[in-house]
């Protein structure tokens, strides 16, 4: 096996037994990269030279027996929507082709100090706008399970770079289904965490009440890992919560006996690919059979929480957006007046999903409109959290479909409103505010893979995470017996 | 012709004096090189988020008690959404719908009458940047230089009822907020320095009209001065145009310096669409109304309560009482210095008097002035005793101005010192009496206005330090003797 | 149903130029996903707190202290244009 096949585990342990050096492993995914990704497009800026750096200060300690962080040395690939000192961070777009920032989001100081080394930026939808990673302003990621086919989004590069092997596991924001989307697209397992679990600081923001960072990986024991790493409050983030963060390693636990699934029938409607659909019934069904109560439960406001999120979200993008003005930093083209330069510059260096989110929240926040509106789904919004409230007092997990098909072609979903619904799934976690998490759980008949999600309450990982290893373990011993 | 009744609000942004800024460490200090006081937060750069600044909201609290408000114990922020290069993201983190403060009153006095003036609320926001342009104004200029340094300094913006009625009054009550907002030590209310400024909006209505009349916008009031003469100006402007039968525009006007005149800067229809909505990376404050308690148990006495209780006290008027309650640090001095020497009246008036003529000219602020209020309380007692005379008094200060010396000392420099030894003036005085018989005989005779003429001797044979008041009792006094 | 200038009007709060091409498509845009959005009308929210923050956390605050700023270098390095230690801005017409 290959050293870049391995997971982010299994590096570990390597270099905890000296197996491997952190230069090997680093010089393996560059390798990796230099060979697959200018057919996979996961990347928007490999550094390599920076990630070989670090992986020597990293052998370096290990060598003379200074302190480790546990994950010292095993490297990771980063959504290029996270601030990354001296390291340009574009979102994906022409705006910041060539912005520099001069600090570190929260989460990657954390990377940093855990000593492990950033292989490059990952490609994504433009400030994250998007469910293919076709809205970059620079690339088309392909996703590795079938290059014809969109590797989902906005994470798209982030999942791609995982699943292609050109990391072991990376860090993508999730604002309506970013993480789990193209995790499920990709065949990897992707974490949205309960908002206010990981820092904002430093994460370009989208739509701030909504925007979660979470992990990538292949097998539920990285993402808990690096959950572990980034999770825990930062006083830079005012909404960072204060909660005393759990082992989740504890968690991993493969028994799922007394645990409660609910299965809502609004998840399962219309749309609903009918392979997609038979893979997550297998699902709970093998949870059912591992011991699991299945439950229905009722959550008839999922009905309603794509365009409560699309007005909530695209109001909220269309301020964090308006700073890029061409002043301080970013594109700026010319005009005869600061107005004409604003709009010249917003005109071209927004792509044109950018441009219509903004002109959709702009419009939703106007005179005349606030109420009917964004104040309306506000509201809505105030009424699936409580749905959901209520929800979880019968179950434990909730079961869904990540994505109502698998990975679809590239150009293939022209309408937006049509590309807005295969968030459909994924939004409802993050108008709640709960953790949500997919996996993959087969694949169809064109052998990609299809995504199952299990979404709990606030703060409940640790149940979404056993969830997952027990699930995990399930299928593996399934594989082994096939 | 028709009786006009003016109907003035103000709108006032007071920068608040904490040490950093309202969501990030950056210094609030004034000045520094051009955007040298800027952090990832302050300048908007992707993905930075502010953090709440405690003491902004303390002295938010603070102000609004100050100025009679309701303290609501639940408050948010918004987002105001605008673009203007000075802005860095294009939105101004404020407060829309749930301020800080609410439902205030300022109490004042103008010419003796007692005036309020309602408040409607405080709320707390960012202050923008700062932009240097290339022309003379923003206008005339190819190009303007921004500097972010002020940017995200803690304002609180005040807003009024529309219970103004006149130019006068608008600016006894800005001097009056002033004042009391440098009471409590929130703010410096430097008006030269923008730390301090003020929009109105100013409307005319027939008198005994309930419905207001269309009102115009003024911005940009920014001095005291600025605020009589701009509003008198725009009352006038007002009143000429319903005269000739015409309307005014809901507008907003700014003044314009060189011509003396207010002028549009933009219609109603042109108005901002400020888009508001909840802050998502700021939390709301639920208000400890406890805490609210113990900052108004901790507010000092404010001016007019000062001004008052100074008057009852030691006997002042009101214009001496004002003049030495406006300014904090005046009445600061004036107790300390009555707390050395008792006779307030006298105090006062060498404090209104002498001592703020050596302020103006000398451009100091009263904490900078090197004599103590203990020096000022010796110099008077020094003065009752006749050690030296109320003029030379007068020659003292200004010289313990200038170098802080001990009045003492400067007395013994420059030989200041009187004579009051009797004895001696006694010695001098028959001197000079026994060398001028005739004009002793002309004085005996009736011409009292001749006793000048002595004293004038008494006091060159003493180069200028013998006590007047004793030389002037001696003389009389020998003078009679020798009619005897 | 939102006509071509309100299209520009929000175009202009946005400050994006757009061109004729695609104000129509955004004026399409706009309408077919605010017509989707109208569904929202059938979920009764009389009386319903709107719902600003997914976790309800209250009162949090930094003490008064300084921090060191970025440095004027750091602070202009990502400048379009700069003059002298400014960022520089073509005339601003007061809006």
């Amino acid at each position: 096996m290959e050293l870049f096949q391995r997971t982010a585990t299994e590096l570990q342990k390597m270099l905890a037994c000296s197996q491997v050096t952190s230069e090997q492993i680093v010089q393996a995914f560059i390798n990796r990269i230099e060979a697959e990704d200018s057919q996979m497009r996961a990347y928007l800026t490999i550094t390599a030279k920076e990630a070989l750096g670090a992986a020597q200060a990293s052998d370096l300690r290990r060598k003379q027996g200074q302190p480790l962080s546990k994950w010292d040395g095993v490297p990771i690939a980063v959504k290029d929507n996270m601030s990354t000192k001296n390291v340009r961070t574009t979102c994906g777009s022409k705006m910041l082709e060539e912005y520099i920032p001069p600090y570190d989001a929260t989460v990657i100081g954390r990377i940093k100090n855990a000593g492990m080394p950033i292989l490059g930026k990952t490609n994504m939808d433009e400030f994250a706008m998007g469910s293919s990673t076709e809205n970059s302003a620079f690339a088309k990621t392909h996703n590795p399970v079938n290059l014809q086919k969109v590797p989902g989004g906005s994470s798209g590069g982030s999942a791609a770079a995982v699943a292609g092997f050109e990391a072991p596991w990376s860090l993508g924001s999730d604002t309506g289904g970013s993480i789990r989307q193209p995790a499920s697209f990709c065949g990897v397992v992707g974490l949205k965490p309960t908002y206010g679990l990981v820092s904002r600081y430093g994460l370009v923001a989208y739509a701030s009440s909504l925007d979660q960072i979470g992990p990538i990986g292949h097998r539920v024991q990285d993402v808990a890992a690096l959950l572990q790493l980034i999770a825990g409050h930062d006083y830079k983030d005012s909404t960072s919560v204060t909660v005393s963060v759990p082992d989740y390693q504890a968690s991993l636990v493969a028994d799922v006996s007394g645990l409660r699934i609910g299965i809502a029938k609004e998840f399962f409607s219309e749309g609903l690919n009918n392979q997609v659909k038979s893979a997550v019934m297998r699902a709970v069904q093998n949870l059912s059979q591992a011991g699991a109560e299945v439950v229905d439960v009722s959550l008839p406001l999922t009905d309603y929480a794509i365009e409560t999120y699309y007005l909530i979200a695209t109001a909220e993008a269309s301020a964090n957006l308006a700073r890029y003005d061409g002043v301080r930093y970013g594109l700026r083209v010319a005009g005869d007046d600061s107005v004409a330069m604003f709009k010249h510059t917003r005109a071209e260096g927004f792509g044109t999903e950018v441009k219509r989110r903004i002109m959709l929240g702009t419009y939703a926040l106007s005179a005349g409109y606030y109420d009917a509106y964004y104040k309306k789904a506000q509201q809505v919004r105030t009424l699936i959290r409580r749905e959901f409230e209520q929800a979880f007092t019968q179950v434990d997990v909730i079961i869904t479909p990540t994505t109502p098909t698998t990975a679809f072609g590239f150009g293939e979903k022209k309408d937006p409103l049509e590309m807005y619904l295969s968030d459909i799934y994924t939004v409802t976690p993050n108008l709640a505010g709960v953790p949500g998490l997919s996996m993959p759980c087969g694949v169809d008949s064109n052998n990609l893979p299809i995504g199952v999600q299990m979404i709990a309450t606030h703060f409940s990982e640790p149940v979404l995470l056993r969830t997952a290893f027990a699930l995990e373990q399930i299928q593996r011993k399934g594989e082994f017996n096939e | 012709m028709s009786e006009y009744e003016v109907v003035i609000g103000l709108e006032i942004h007071a920068e608040l004096l904490t040490k950093s800024k309202i969501f990030c460490g950056c210094t609030t200090e004034f000045g520094g090189e051009p955007n040298s006081h800027c952090c990832p937060i302050c300048l908007g750069l992707p993905g930075a988020l502010p953090v709440l600044n405690e003491k902004a909201v303390e002295y938010a609290i603070k102000a609004g008690l100050a100025l009679n408000c309701q303290i609501p114990g639940y408050s948010k922020f918004d987002r105001k959404n605008y673009f203007y290069p000075d802005l860095p993201k294009a939105y101004q983190i404020s407060q829309f719908d749930l301020p800080v403060c609410v439902q205030g009153r300022v109490d004042y006095e103008l010419e003796e009458m007692q005036q309020s003036t309602g408040i409607t609320r405080v709320h707390m926001e960012e202050e923008a940047g700062k932009s240097v342009h290339s022309g003379d104004n923003i206008l005339g200029s190819d190009f303007s230089l921004m500097d972010y340094n002020r940017t995200g300094i803690p304002l609180i913006e005040i807003v009024t009822e529309p219970d103004l009625r006149s130019a006068a009054e608008a600016k006894a009550f800005l001097e009056q907020l002033k004042s009391i907002l440098q009471y409590i030590k929130v703010s410096d209310c430097k008006m030269e320095e923008g730390s301090l400024r003020c929009d109105a909006n100013v409307s005319l209505r027939l008198k005994g009209t309930k419905e207001f009349g269309t009102k115009v916008e003024i911005k940009n009031l920014n001095s005291f001065r600025a605020v009589e003469r701009v509003l008198e100006y725009e009352i006038r402007r007002q009143r000429q145009v319903y005269e000739q039968g015409g309307s005014i525009v809901q507008e907003t006007r700014t003044w314009d310096d060189s011509r003396m005149i207010t002028v549009s800067m933009r219609s109603k229809e042109e108005s901002h669409d400020y888009r508001y909505f909840p802050e998502p990376d700021l939390v709301p404050l639920e208000i400890d109304l406890n805490w609210v308690r113990s900052l108004k148990e901790g507010l000092p006495e404010l001016p007019l309560a000062k001004k008052h209780r100074l008057m009852e006290q030691y006997d002042l008027s009101s214009m001496d009482a004002d003049q030495l309650t406006t300014d904090q640090e005046m009445a600061s001095y004036f107790e300390r210095t009555v707390a050395s020497y008792t006779n307030g009246k006298v105090v006062s008036n060498w404090l209104t008097g002498d001592f703020s003529r050596l302020l103006n000219t000398s451009g100091l602020e009263i904490s900078k002035v090197k004599v103590t209020p203990q020096q000022l309380a010796e110099l008077l007692r020094l003065i009752d005793e006749g050690i030296i005379s109320g003029k030379q008094g007068k020659d003292v200060l200004t010289e313990m101005f200038c170098s802080g010396t001990a009045p003492e000392q400067i007395i013994k420099d420059k030989g200041f010192e009187q004579i009051s030894d009797s004895k001696a003036l006694e010695q001098i005085s028959a001197d000079i009496i026994a060398a001028n018989p005739q004009i002793v005989q002309r004085y005996q005779d009736g011409e009292d206005r001749l006793l000048g003429f002595f004293v004038g001797q008494v006091m060159k044979e003493t180069k200028g330090k013998a006590n007047p008041g004793l030389v002037n009792a001696l003389l009389r006094e020998k003078l009679k003797a020798t009619d005897s | 149903m939102i006509n071509k200038n309100e299209v520009k009007r929000v175009a202009n709060l946005a400050r994006l130029r757009l061109s004729e091409e695609e104000t129509t498509q955004y004026q399409q845009d706009l309408n077919q996903i605010l017509q989707a959005a109208d569904k929202l009308k059938l979920v009764d929210t009389e009386g319903i707190e709107p719902t600003a923050h997914a976790i309800p956390l209250r009162n949090v605050l930094r003490l008064d202290m300084t921090s060191e700023s970025l440095g004027i270098d750091q602070v202009l390095k990502n400048g379009p244009e700069i003059t002298k230690g400014y960022f520089r801005v073509p005339r601003i017409m007061e809006e």
